[in-house]
């Protein structure tokens, strides 16, 4: 075989290589994307278990409190029938706000505030509410590299020619920029 | 590149005579350092008298370091605690998934929920960076550089060499270059060990920011370390530079050189470079 030839090979194969290293990437952040968001539902799921506890708890001290009940409970419901990413961001920052409301009322009842029952309640929501931003910032980073990855030249357009395509955020697009309203 | 370095400058001192010397050096070393990567959980927590937490022991600690370890997306660490009033934490383990995290009760007491968060994550950092696997193959190749240089010292002693190819003139030049390598190179290398163990400090300091999202939680933490003048009592020469903060307090380290062979960056300049972050 003549220099060229060899030479030709040797290209031929780097760029072989290369673009076998690119899929090998995006494929294996595709895994680590879904694991990231399965991650996320092992939390939000615990929040929904919790939520009926915390509201049958409430009730008993606080009978006056409906309209905040009905918030929770709505959004909960939302949370258990959303689907896509986009729909699980937006419940999740409903629940996570009529929660907020609920605690926060919750200070003017001080035979609720007394109660073990409630306080744990509020500690291990509290502890899932960090578990879910974590796991939002795990799965969101992951999302960064694979989308990085597709945005950079020459890895982007090879990406995309085997068909990968950009992952959503885990965020929520309209709700969070509203002011909260706290009535009292 | 700087095993690279290590190895070739190991390399070209030992050609001129014999790589046998190499190939025992590099097994009874390795020997060493392996087992020492292989128990060093074990190890150290033996010789640190700590002892095994479980969720219900400290429920704050295990939370902060289940929810770091959500955030980075490994498994959780066996934990630990030392009783001892000195603020100071370590973390081992040669993968994620075998891994310790450590914490004295005086880190316990004294540091609030934002500067436990912003330590753990740098030990944690520590982990999934795989430095204590980096640290062991580092040591390795010091001890191998040492027992070189003692082999060729004792060669030298014992009048022996068993190659007898090379010329006259060359001959003498080499055996100067030799023993003075001989002599230099453990030290060299020794201080290129301490030069990689600070690296990867900073390393772990921002992996562990970049983890919480916010920097300032350890620059506070380690503010109260410097602050505190008690050093660890369990702490010795070999353990050292696992710890977040270097356990033996009350030399002054404003030296250039007393830098050379510290374990650690000084904390001023790490609680400087977090707060510019």
């Amino acid at each position: 075989m003549t220099t060229e030839v060899i030479i030709l090979l040797i290209v031929l194969g780097a760029i072989t290589l290369y673009a076998l290293s690119v899929y090998n990437s995006l494929a294996t952040g595709k895994v680590h994307i879904k694991e990231a968001f399965s991650g996320i539902d092992v939390q939000l799921k615990r929040r929904v278990d919790l939520v009926p506890n915390l509201i049958e708890t409430v009730k008993g001290y606080a009978k006056h409190e409906k309209g905040l009940l009905e918030n929770v409970t709505k959004a909960r419901s939302s949370l258990m029938n959303a689907h896509t990413t986009q729909e699980k961001a937006q419940s999740d920052n409903m629940l996570s706000q009529a929660l907020k409301s609920l605690f926060a009322v919750s200070e003017s009842y001080p035979d609720l505030k007394a109660s073990k029952n409630f306080l744990e309640l509020q500690e291990e929501l509290s502890d899932i509410e960090a578990k879910i931003a974590y796991s939002r910032q795990f799965y969101n980073s992951n999302v960064r590299g694979y989308n990085k990855t597709l945005a950079i030249f020459p890895s982007g357009s090879l990406g995309r020619m085997f068909g990968f395509k950009d992952e959503e955020f885990f965020e929520a697009k309209s709700l969070e920029r509203e002011p909260v309203k706290v009535k009292f | 590149m700087l095993f690279v370095t290590t190895v070739v400058f190991v390399y070209g001192k030992a050609s001129g005579y014999g790589l046998s010397y190499v190939g025992i050096g590099l097994i009874i070393s390795g020997i060493m350092g392996i087992s020492s990567y292989y128990y060093s959980d074990k190890m150290i927590l033996g010789m640190s008298g700590a002892k095994q937490i479980q969720k219900e022991d400290n429920p704050v600690l295990f939370r902060t370091v289940e929810n770091l370890c959500i955030g980075a997306g490994i498994p959780m660490p066996r934990i630990y605690i030392i009783k001892d009033s000195a603020i100071n934490a370590f973390a081992t383990g040669r993968d994620p998934k075998h891994s310790v995290v450590c914490v004295t009760t005086g880190i316990l007491d004294r540091l609030n929920k934002i500067e436990l968060e912003g330590v753990i994550a740098h030990e944690l950092s520590h982990v999934r960076n795989y430095d204590i696997r980096l640290m062991s193959i580092v040591v390795i190749l010091v001890g191998l550089v040492a027992l070189l240089a003692d082999f060729f010292m004792r060669s030298l002693w014992f009048g022996g060499r068993r190659d007898r190819s090379s010329s006259g003139n060359s001959q003498g030049i080499f055996l100067l270059i030799g023993i003075a390598l001989a002599i230099l190179s453990p030290l060299i290398a020794t201080l290129i060990q301490l030069a990689v163990s600070r690296k990867r400090e900073f390393l772990a300091d921002a992996s562990g920011s970049l983890l919480t999202r916010y920097p300032e939680g350890l620059a506070s933490a380690l503010e109260k370390i410097s602050a505190d003048k008690e050093p660890l009592e369990v702490a010795n020469n070999a353990t050292a530079h696992l710890y977040i903060a270097n356990p033996f307090k009350g030399k002054a380290r404003h030296n250039w050189l007393t830098n050379l062979f510290n374990t650690h960056p000084p904390i001023a300049e790490r609680i400087r470079i977090l707060r510019s972050m």
